[in-house]
Parts: structure tokens; sequence; C-alpha cells
């Protein structure tokens, strides 16, 4: 070890790393210097400065720009920030879930499948059933991964990108079955979600293309509820010591293994939500990966929302509107969406390491202070 | 070489860490630095070597003032620190890591392992040091893993070793072997600083003591003419009392039976074999033995932590034998850890937090499935102040108190719930005199108030100060039982029976 990282180890150890820093601060650098070097991606792939401009004009337009934007940043952020909260869920309780994918499309299926068999039922009825078909098909699907870990210790990280796995070929195959598979079709689709079980448009009254549903006062209550059980339920107490440290929380006489199955049952709950929420708001049927990604992309925004309820929301709100955003950018710059892909993936790097932010960005952090001996 | 210290002063923000200290270090001689936890020790030694810069004053090396820009520049002026946590590779051998950062290279920048080795051995045979150059670091026990960064300080050429609470991590045995080195160093012309708050060491290594408290020296002496409590009190600054004092023994009824207990390790090794043992009301039982004679074992096994494979455990005349963690706890079994970072609290955690972390699920602190943080936060801020827990607030986090605070947080939450048996596995390890003084009198009061207290400690004069009855555990077993309630009990014998020499 160099003299330099000695000494840069120790003064990063010195410098007190405050809520707010840890919260606010280093996220909202993290995203500026993400689009920052964006535009100097599109520069070194020979986008010249106006069509940078342009696009990133083009990016707060579609996002935040007309009721249609903020309609479609919200439709795209209600799925990220309800699997993300159940992935903070887990991080909480030092689970590592890699699962939310899969959880969304077990969730998925069995929403579709619980709203079209049982069509005749009410919607006051057959709506919320429906919705928790698909919280118990996430909740269970994710016990396996959980239940295997607590019983052999296998790595729940592991255990749960092989049920991802499981989860598409599941699904493919489900669409073909008879039962499922819509009538007359060769190709592998699902019957269609009656009406009665769809979540319903907010503004259709306004524009009969604004898509945003109901399942966005879904995400605002699984972030209150995320927040109680996080912050003032026993079972999150439990979570967040088990998370932080096991040996301590079995010394404390939490069981540890119980503690890793409901763990991840909650959070493959949340997820299967989301799963539920895009079959019943959005698609209206099962498809092929309808999950479409936001598994993978809610880790993202549990880490850059820090695992807090509260930041898992502003997050899931950030990238839903990147996405929509984006697609607007590609219409209106001809700059391809994959760069939205790269400024997301930016962002995550530099939430991954604040001492990266710390060093480019000094300003704003408070110098050595606290912590003698 | 000698080092002199003029006038330090180093501020954190507000907080003065060392004012105005002066200290001189001279060669072949051993210079004790004593104080408490938080006193300043470690801020002055890191200003030393070069880690920090002071805020005032000015260190001089044979008396030309010089100024360190990091730790590089006080190692090439000859200032080592040998870490109280080691910092060595476990995979490499003991000449990779010597040489690491400062490699002998031979042709093409290969890397001269031959020659490390070579002058590894040379260091070995100048101090006494016996280090087997090629072996693993991760096979190596904690004492000699110390040597190697001893060897790695000297292998840079340092006149000047600053030791950092050394002897925190070993064992007596290895203890005895590390003065050794320590003479032969300070034979060899090396100046030694020796940090550390433990009276006896202090007194039996050094050749000159100076005490610091709330970063300033208190003090300075001849360790030939000081003793013990004039040493403590100076470095709390008030008298300090060794002495425990009990009410009368009166045993009562039996609260913890351990009947023939066998019980094994992870790895399927017999840990504790065959063990019989009572603690009854208003006794304290004290375990003694060298660490890893089965005693963590025994303690878990008693808190439901790890199975019994055979045998029984009665609490009260109950078989608890294979009761929850929780169900213990709620009989009334109190469990004051070995290792409270690892098993006592949660560094991350609030101090009101740590507070409930086994009594979060009683009706004082939560109803269904919620808990009552205002509650919790009255009840917490209570205990800090019944317990003299130093804490800015109830909200700060645990891990920045210091150790005899984090203790007393751990002391806390066991003691005051209704128990019955206090379970205490090392409960003043690592802890000032203060705080050891504190905890004593707690666990006495326990003791008095009719508790059953089992103690298990590798420190002999705590098991001495406290205990009714003294057992020794040796390879698993109970190998000598003492009666200290008449008069004092041979500390040589036990020192036999501990080595597993039958009495």
């Amino acid at each position: 070890m160099t003299n330099e990282t000695t000494d840069r180890v120790v003064k990063a150890k010195l410098i007190g790393r405050t809520d707010f820093e840890d919260m606010i601060l280093v996220p909202v650098i993290a995203v500026v210097a993400a689009l920052l070097l964006g535009a100097l991606t599109m520069l070194l792939t020979n986008v010249d400065l106006a069509t940078i401009v342009r696009s990133y004009v083009a990016l707060a337009v579609g996002s935040f720009g007309s009721l249609n934007a903020l309609s479609e940043t919200l439709t795209a952020a209600t799925p990220l920030v309800l699997a993300g909260l159940g992935l903070a869920l887990g991080f909480r309780a030092g689970l590592f879930n890699i699962g939310a994918e899969g959880q969304i499309l077990m969730g998925g299926m069995a929403a579709v499948i619980f709203g079209f068999s049982f069509a005749g039922l009410p919607s006051a009825i057959l709506l919320p059933l429906s919705l928790l078909a698909g919280v118990l098909g996430g909740a269970l699907y994710a016990s396996i991964a959980g239940w295997l870990r607590a019983t052999t210790g296998a790595h729940e990280v592991i255990l749960t990108i092989m049920l991802n796995s499981i989860a598409y070929r599941l699904v493919d195959f489900m669409l073909s079955m008879p039962a499922i598979q819509k009538a007359g079709r060769a190709d592998p689709i699902s019957k269609p979600v009656p009406e009665a079980a769809e979540l319903p448009r907010l503004l259709t009254w306004i524009d009969p293309n604004l898509r945003v549903h109901a399942g966005v006062f879904l995400m605002l209550a699984a972030v209150i509820v995320v927040y109680w059980v996080l912050f003032k339920s026993k079972l999150g107490f439990e979570f967040r010591a088990s998370g932080k440290n096991p040996e301590a929380a079995r010394f404390a006489g939490m069981r540890s293994g119980l503690i890793i199955v409901s763990a991840m049952a909650a959070a493959g709950g949340l997820a299967g939500l989301a799963g539920a929420n895009q079959v019943l708001g959005v698609l209206g049927r099962a498809t092929p990966g309808f999950s479409a990604g936001i598994g993978f992309t809610a880790i993202s925004v549990a880490l850059l929302g820090r695992s807090h309820p509260v930041g898992v929301l502003i997050a899931g709100l950030l990238f839903g509107a990147l996405e929509a955003g984006g697609r607007q950018m590609q219409v209106d710059a001809g700059v391809s969406i994959d760069l939205i892909s790269i400024i997301q993936a930016l962002i995550i790097v530099f939430i991954a390491a604040p001492l990266l932010v710390r060093a480019i960005f000094p300003w704003g952090f408070r110098k050595a202070a606290g912590s003698r001996e | 070489m000698d080092v002199e210290l003029r006038g330090i002063t180093k501020r954190f923000g507000e907080v003065v860490a060392n004012a105005d200290v002066n200290l001189t270090i001279r060669a072949g001689e051993v210079l004790g630095l004593l104080g408490e936890n938080g006193a300043g020790k470690s801020t002055l030694m890191n200003v030393l070597s070069g880690l920090y810069r002071p805020d005032e004053g000015e260190i001089l090396i044979d008396g030309k003032p010089v100024a360190f820009d990091g730790p590089g520049d006080a190692i090439r002026a000859g200032i080592g620190m040998v870490h109280q946590h080691f910092m060595l590779v476990p995979v490499f051998s003991v000449a990779e890591n010597v040489v690491l950062g400062v490699e002998p290279t031979g042709k093409f920048d290969f890397l001269d392992l031959k020659t490390a080795r070579r002058q590894v051995r040379e260091i070995n045979q100048k101090y006494g040091l016996e280090v087997d150059p090629d072996a693993k670091i991760e096979t190596l026990p904690v004492g000699v893993q110390q040597r190697v960064e001893i060897i790695k300080v000297l292998f840079r050429s340092a006149d000047v070793l600053i030791l950092d609470e050394p002897t925190a991590v070993l064992t007596p045995q290895e203890v005895l072997e590390f003065f050794e080195i320590v003479k032969a160093l300070r034979d060899a012309g090396k100046a030694l600083v020796f940090i550390t708050h433990k009276l006896n060491e202090i007194l039996e290594i050094a050749d000159r003591i100076s005490v610091i408290r709330a970063g300033r020296i208190v003090g300075e002496g001849d360790p030939k003419k000081l003793n013990r409590k004039e040493l403590a009190e100076m470095m709390v600054g008030r008298p300090v009392s060794f002495d425990v004092i009990k009410a009368p023994y009166a045993p009562g009824r039996d609260i913890l039976e351990v009947k023939d207990v066998t019980i094994l390790r992870d790895n399927d090794e017999i840990a504790v074999d065959h063990v019989s043992l009572s603690v009854k009301s208003g006794e304290i039982v004290g375990i003694a033995g060298v660490q890893g004679n089965g005693q963590s074992a025994l303690i878990e096994a008693l808190t439901g932590l790890r199975r019994v494979a055979s045998g029984a455990v009665l609490y009260l005349g109950d078989d608890i034998t294979h009761a929850s963690v929780r169900a213990r706890h709620k009989m009334g079994v109190a469990h004051i850890p070995e290792d409270r970072h690892r098993a006592g609290m949660i560094a991350d955690f609030t101090v009101a937090e740590n507070m409930v972390l086994d009594t979060y699920y009683d009706e004082r602190f939560s109803s269904g499935p919620q808990i009552n943080w205002k509650a919790v936060n009255a009840r917490t801020a209570e205990f800090t102040h019944d317990f003299d827990i130093r804490t800015p607030s109830v909200f700060a986090q645990a891990g920045h108190l210091s150790g005899g605070n984090q203790q007393k947080l751990v002391v806390a939450r066991e003691l005051s719930r209704e128990t019955k048996l206090v379970v205490a596995g090392q409960p003043t390890r690592g802890l000032d005199v203060g705080s050891i003084e504190y905890i004593h009198q707690r666990l006495v009061e326990a003791r008095d108030t009719g508790d059953g207290v089992l103690i298990v400690s590798s420190e002999l004069d705590e098991i001495l100060a406290l205990s009714d009855r003294i057992l020794v555990m040796f390879k698993g077993r109970i190998v000598a039982e003492f009666d200290a309630t008449k008069g004092t009990v041979d500390k040589g014998a036990i020192g036999l029976a501990m080595a597993g020499v039958a009495a």
C-alpha cells in the first residue's frame, strides 16, 4: 500500500457520514455526474453539441413536460418503486435478492390466471383478489430462495438468479398450456385480463391515451406500509438487526431462519404486486418475458434510494422519468435509447462508489471531524 | 534516536484530542503511555507516525524539527507503528508480508523472495523473534502474527517502535513472550512506546511512564516508585478501588444446575465434556481457564445458542436443556456476551435500538406488531443515566461510543430486566479501569440482590476479585474447584489447574 492510499483511507474514515450526505448529496451528485458523462459519451460518438442539448431537452420534456409525459413517467415508475421497495426490505435484512424479475413474472402470472379464472366476480372483489394473487405468487416464489437459504445456507444471490431463469421458462411453458393460452392463438400469449380485474385508468376523462392507472395509489400505499414495517414494527426491527449484525440478532433471541424466509416473502410479495400491477394496469395479459427487466432496474432503484422507502420512491420516479423521457429523446433527437441505460448504469456506479463522488466533487461534504482514537 | 514531541495540540472540529502535549522518547528505553480509552493516546501516536498533522507544536528528531506529510515520511525518518489490528495478508507467507510495498526485486523486476527470506531471518536472529519466513500468516497464532508486524517495522529500519495496545489480543503466555521481545529490542538500542491501559503490564515493562487523560499529560513517573493505585488515580482522575465490596456470602436455592452436559463444537469436536456445576442464588461462580477450553461453548449452551449433545440443564428446577434463547430471556436469564462487537450490540444501531435489542417485543416497549419508540427512548434515557453510559443522546450510534460505554450499554440492557441468572463472558475485556470498576459493582449488586451469577473470564484477577466459588476449565472439563469464601485462594494453584496440571 502506498502512502497516498493509506492517507486517503484514513481521511475517508475521518469524514463523518451523516445521513444528509449519504441519503441526499451522494445520490444527487451521482445523477448529475451521470448526466454529464452521458453527454460526454454522446460527444465521443460524434453527436454534435446541438443534438446533445436537444436530447436532454427532450429527456426533460418527455418525462415532466406535459400531462402525457407525467402520466408515462408515473406508469413506468410504479412497478419500479413496488419491486424496489421489496428489494430494499431484503437489503435491510441483509439479503441480496436478485430475483425480483422472476418474482414479478410469477406474481403477474398468478394475477392474470386468477383474473380470467374468476371473470364473473364483480370488480370490487375481483381486482383486490387478483392483486392479492399477485402478491402471494411473488411471495411464494421468493420464499423458495428464502427457505433454501435458511435451511441449507445456499447463497440467495445464486438461488434468485437461477430462479429468474426458471421463471422465464416457466412462464413460456404456462403460456402454451390450453388452460392459459388465449384460444385460437399459436403464439404463447395468455387469455386477456377481464375488465373487472383491470386497474382503472385515472385520467381517461381528459384524454383516453393517458395510461396512468390506479397502481399509483398502490405504490404510495406500499411506500407508507414499508416505511412502517421497517422503522416502526417489531418485524422490521428484526429485519434490520439481522441485516446489520446477524450474530447479535441471534444472541438477542431472534430466529434467523424465520427472518430470512419472511424477509424474502415480503420482498417477493412486493415484486409480485409489481407484476400484478403490470398485467392488470398496463399490459392486460401475460406474454413471454413481460417483466421486461423491471426486476433488474429495480435493484438500481433500491440502491439509489439507499434502501429507504422514501428514497426508493424518489429513485423510482427518476428512473421512470428517464425511461419516459428516453423514448421522447429517441424521437426528437434521434439519440438511441441505449444512452438511458448508460446513464442509469453510471448513476449506479457513482452510488456504489460514494468515495469516488466525494473525490470528484469535494464541495458540500463535511471535512474531517469527530472520530478520535 | 531520540524523539521529542513539543506542545502538540490536535483538534477535531470542536473536540481537542491532544492539548499541549510534551513527550520525550529515548533510544534504549521503553516509554509507557498510559491512558483510558478515549484519552487521546492513539491520536498522539497517529501524530507521531505521520497520519495526522498537529495543529500546534512540533516534532523533533535528535533535536532537529521535522514535519511529516504522511506515514511515509515518518517511516523514512525511522518511526514505525505496530497497530493493534494487524495489517497482514492471510494467504501470503511471512516473508511476502514483510516485504509488501518495499519488495526487493531482481532482473526484469522479478520479485526476489530469496533475499526477502534471508533478510527476515537476519532480523529474526538479531532480536530472537523465531518466525518461519515461509509460514503462511493464516496458519500462525495471533502472538506470532504480531511478531510479523514487528518484523515489518524493523525491516523498514525503524528506530522508534510504537506499540498500540499490543497485548490486547494476546494470551497470558504470549504476553510473557512478547515482553521478552520488547526487552530485546530495547537492549538493541531501539526506542519503544508502549501504549496501554493495563496497569500491571506498564509497571512490568516500562522504564518510564507518562499518563494521559483528556488529551493532556497529567503525570509522569518511574515505575519503580509508583504503584497500581497511584497510577490508576492519575489515569482516571479520581481514587479507584480495586477491592470489590460484597455482602456476606449467603447462598440460597439452586438457580442453575448443569448435569453431566456434553457440548460439541461446529466441527463436531467435543468442546464440553461431561460437565456438572451449579449456581445458587446470591453467589458468583467464576470459571477460570485459558481461552479455548470450552468456556465459550458452555456459555452458548446455557443461553440457548448451542445445542446440548447430552446431559441436562435445569433452571429453578425446570428442564431448559432445549429452550430457545428468547424463552430463556423471558425466564430471567441475562447474558453478557464475551464479544460485544460481534454478538452484544449492533454498531450501526442507535443507543436506544441497542437498549431494546432483546426486549423490544416486551409489552413495555411495544403494542401489537408496533414498537413504541417513545417508551423505548424514555427508558433508554433513564438507563443511560442509571448505568452511567456517556452518550451525546439516545439516538447516537452505539458504534461511536467508547468501549467502556458500549459494554455498560450491554450490561444495562441485560441487568435492567427481571433477572435471576446472569451469565457473563469476559465482561470487562479491553475496558478501562473506571468501566471495569463499575461493571464489577453491578455484577456484585446482582448477586447481593439474590441473582445467581456465572462469570467466565481469562483474567485471573477478575475471577479472584468477584467469585465466591472458582471452577477451572481445561480441555472441556472442570478440573478443579476452589472455595473463595474462606480467605484468599492461592493464585498459583489456579494457574497450575489452568495449565492442566492436576492439583
